[in-house]
């Protein structure tokens, strides 16, 4: 079975210096901006009614890391989180829990607790989340700390910074090094901050070289910056793990955060998934929403599809 | 594998459209039978269902139907450009607003997918009446001087891969410019011509302005050898192209013929490889390939070629064969029995003259005619399939080495419609663009419309351009 370690072996040669990677990077064949945004909204024209909008529904949440990031966050805030992941509609028992909680590393202790039983996974954000303006090893400690608090996946973000002035090595090391820490005790995402890097040949390029340091996903944003998770951009880190798999057999996985807001758009996302990387990636080992408000709405559409009519904004819980 | 993301049937409701049992000839302002009675059927190809009865024009029809359009030309003609404007923008807003019920109706006699009809079809149609409404009154300023004149009566024919859009195409600048109208639709698809016809009567248009003849080919014949029409357009097939060529030599009727083609879709080896396989599946996809400027040869630089193909049969294995009122159908129905026994016999011809068929594996449905996508790799010049247009889902795949060689190759053809250049170069866009011989040429993308932008053909493609200022050329005496 190829492994994320595998991966970055069969690309030794590539990462072994910096104008090697840069080669290998600037290589990969171009994005059409145009063509890939039409391409997106076509896709997003699929009609998902009855039973598979009710497959897409579950689905969806099941892949919900349930995110609370703010300065605000208290021990209480993230219990409620916690209990809502995993009963996300108390009033139905059947619902689906979400994947995971995602909190920053402080946090991580209380929602290990307050999740003590279920099988929803603790994410923690690190690497001086959002900015990633640390020295490496404050990031390696910062992701150690999630670690030992029991984190089960860490969300890192790349130096964008570094990738921008083009030391794309520099990135690589980095992505490594974390992974390297996180080793078999949590699963790593690599976030981008897609609406920092800006172009779609960057998103490309960042996939590539984050797939090859070693992540288990690729994650498009922190959803700290005006633009984050879009079908385009979602769209193209998806055609970039599918060929990455063609090429090495290894899976890597996909998390949009930040701006998925309702069900019909929440769908959208899993057509491209379906249509795109394939059915493989219909799990939520493999895909996820990075997104809070969005269990909220999914629950609503939930509820009328299970009572044919929708009931309102006072029939799910806010937290 | 199988996906557990089926998605259920998400089919556009059919009752937004009320199709009469059958429906007479549109002359001078109103519905009447033919005069010896002829009718036809048309059938919903992808349920082989009888739509309606049609009457069927003959040369008793074409003539009263010429004479209408000639009494209506003289008021027409002498209209202010400004009052004309208001009847086409009135056409081009109830379009708008009929056009969920229009893009069934085409869907329904065409066979092709709602998602076309609804989403490039009816947008276009209606983009084209807004387009010449606006030039109705500006003729002074396109170019050919002071108060340009119009021709006259002008007889079109139309195919029936586009059939609304076609009669757009053909009726909008004629209508703008001032000339009165004699359209016949093809056998296949008249309806929407018909509900066409109901518009002009909804928007006021004055009678005889426009008048539509459905009917076979003798209609179309007997309608461009009339003595009194002024100016033919035709789009169609290159042989019936010819024969009308041949009908009009020596009259003073001005013609334009859009005809055939055999488009070559060039991708470099430093192409946006992914947006160039969502390219080529809309350029000779789209419309089940019926399109004459379909990008029906593929010209991929050899160095790529096998990644290219392996990402193209992964991506055609994705595309959605079936019900085209289904909103999530990709690929409809072949319009006609006629076509799917062409398409089935130049594809059986390539098999014999050995080239490589690959067809994405999809179930057929049992009733009306379908053909599933289709590419045959191994071609070459020399092959039928490489110079014959199929006019069907079948891609001919050829590889090129160099950039000359590449338009060499997309030149040695004897028709000259349209082609595609894929490249992250500029630079090659515009030094490739300029030595292709073809009306079209599209750069990282295919099959683009719009209203603004001239079409048509170089050599056996045809003459005359529709659409854009240019458009208007082919209706005034200039």
């Amino acid at each position: 079975m190829p492994t994320t370690a595998s991966a970055a072996a069969a690309f030794a040669d590539v990462t072994a210096s910096e104008s090697t990677l840069r080669r290998f990077l600037h290589g990969l064949p171009g994005v059409d901006a145009v063509g890939l945004e039409a391409r997106a909204a076509s896709l997003g024209t699929r009609s998902i009614k009855t039973t598979s909008k009710a497959y897409a529904i579950d689905l969806a949440i099941s892949m919900i890391d349930l995110t609370t990031l703010e300065g605000a966050d208290t021990p209480g805030k993230v219990r409620a989180l916690a209990a809502k992941a995993v009963h996300p509609d108390p009033t139905d028992r059947t619902t689906p829990t979400t994947a995971a909680v995602c909190v920053y590393p402080d946090m991580v202790a209380t929602a290990k607790a307050a999740l003590a039983g279920s099988d929803v996974k603790v994410a923690s954000v690190a690497t001086a989340f959002p900015a990633g303006r640390a020295a490496l090893p404050v990031k390696l400690a910062d992701t150690a700390d999630a670690i030992a608090a029991g984190a089960d996946e860490i969300d890192m973000v790349i130096d964008r910074g570094a990738f921008l002035a083009g030391r794309y090595l520099e990135v690589y090391d980095q992505i490594a090094a974390i992974r390297a820490e996180c080793g078999d005790r949590a699963r790593l995402k690599v976030i981008f901050e897609t609406g920092e890097l800006s172009t779609y040949d960057n998103i490309r390029r960042a996939s590539w070289l984050g797939m090859m340091a070693g992540a288990d996903f690729i994650k498009t944003s922190t959803g700290k910056v005006a633009v984050n998770a879009t079908p385009a951009n979602t769209l193209l880190m998806l055609e970039a793990v599918r060929d990455f798999r063609a090429q090495t057999g290894v899976q890597i996985g996909v998390k949009p955060a930040g701006g998925i807001r309702n069900t019909k758009e929440a769908i959208k996302f899993l057509v491209l998934v379906n249509e795109t990387a394939g059915a493989d990636w219909l799990d939520n080992h493999w895909f996820r929403f990075g997104a809070s408000s969005l269990l909220n709405d999914l629950l609503m559409q939930r509820q009328k599809m299970a009572t044919g009519h929708y009931s309102g904004p006072d029939y799910v819980t806010v937290d | 594998m199988t996906s557990p993301f089926e998605y259920a049937p998400a089919p556009e409701s059919r009752a937004v459209v009320d199709i009469a049992p059958n429906y007479g000839l549109f002359i001078d302002g109103e519905f009447t039978d033919a005069a010896d009675g002829k009718v036809f059927k048309t059938v919903s190809p992808s349920t082989e269902e009888v739509l309606s009865e049609i009457a069927q024009a003959g040369e008793a029809d074409v003539d009263r139907a010429v004479k209408a359009a000639r009494r209506a030309f003289e008021k027409w003609s002498a209209l202010p450009g400004s009052e004309r404007a208001k009847y086409l923008f009135r056409i081009a807003r109830i379009i708008q607003e009929r056009s969920r019920e229009l893009a069934v109706l085409e869907t329904l006699d065409n066979g092709k997918p709602i998602k076309e009809t609804r989403d490039a079809d009816l947008p276009l149609v209606a983009a084209h009446f807004f387009y010449y409404a606006g030039w109705a009154d500006k003729l002074d300023h396109a170019g050919y001087g002071a108060d340009p004149r119009p021709l006259g009566v002008a007889g079109q024919v139309i195919p029936w891969n586009f059939p609304l859009l076609m009669l757009a195409w053909k009726i909008a600048p004629a209508l703008a410019t001032g000339n009165t109208v004699v359209l016949k639709p093809a056998e296949t698809t008249p309806l929407s011509a018909l509900f066409f016809a109901d518009i002009c009567r909804q928007a006021g248009l004055p009678k005889g302005v426009v008048n539509i003849l459905p009917g076979y080919g003798d209609t179309g014949a007997a309608l461009v050898a009339h003595p009194d029409v002024n100016k033919v357009a035709f789009t169609g097939s290159t042989a019936v192209g010819k024969q009308i060529a041949r009908t009009v030599a020596g009259t003073d009727k001005k013609v334009t013929l859009e005809l055939g083609g055999k488009g070559a879709n060039i991708v470099f080896d430093d192409a946006p490889i992914d947006q160039a396989v969502e390219g080529i599946v809309n350029g000779i996809f789209f419309n089940q390939g019926q399109v004459c400027c379909a990008g029906s040869r593929l010209l991929v630089q050899e160095s790529i070629q096998d990644e290219l193909l392996d990402s193209l049969k992964r991506r055609l294995s994705t595309l959605r064969l079936g019900d085209p009122l289904d909103k999530n159908t990709d690929i409809g129905a072949i319009n006609s029995e006629e076509q799917l026994s062409r398409i089935t016999s130049l594809v059986e011809r390539g098999e014999a003259e050995g080239a490589e068929r690959w067809t994405a594996a999809c179930d057929l449905p049992e009733a009306g005619y379908w053909f599933a996508p289709t590419l045959f790799t191994n071609v070459t010049q020399a092959h039928t399939i490489a110079r014959d247009e199929v006019f069907g889902p079948v891609l001919s795949v050829l590889t090129f080495r160099t950039p000359d060689e590449a338009v060499a190759k997309a030149n040695n053809s004897q028709y000259g419609l349209s082609a595609g250049i894929w490249t992250e170069k500029g630079s090659r866009i515009l030094a490739v663009a300029n030595k292709l011989r073809a009306g079209v040429v599209w750069a990282n993308t295919f099959n683009k419309f719009d209203p603004t932008s001239p079409f048509g053909g170089y050599k056996e493609s045809g003459f005359g351009r529709e659409g854009g200022r240019h458009g208007l050329e082919a209706y005034l005496d200039v």
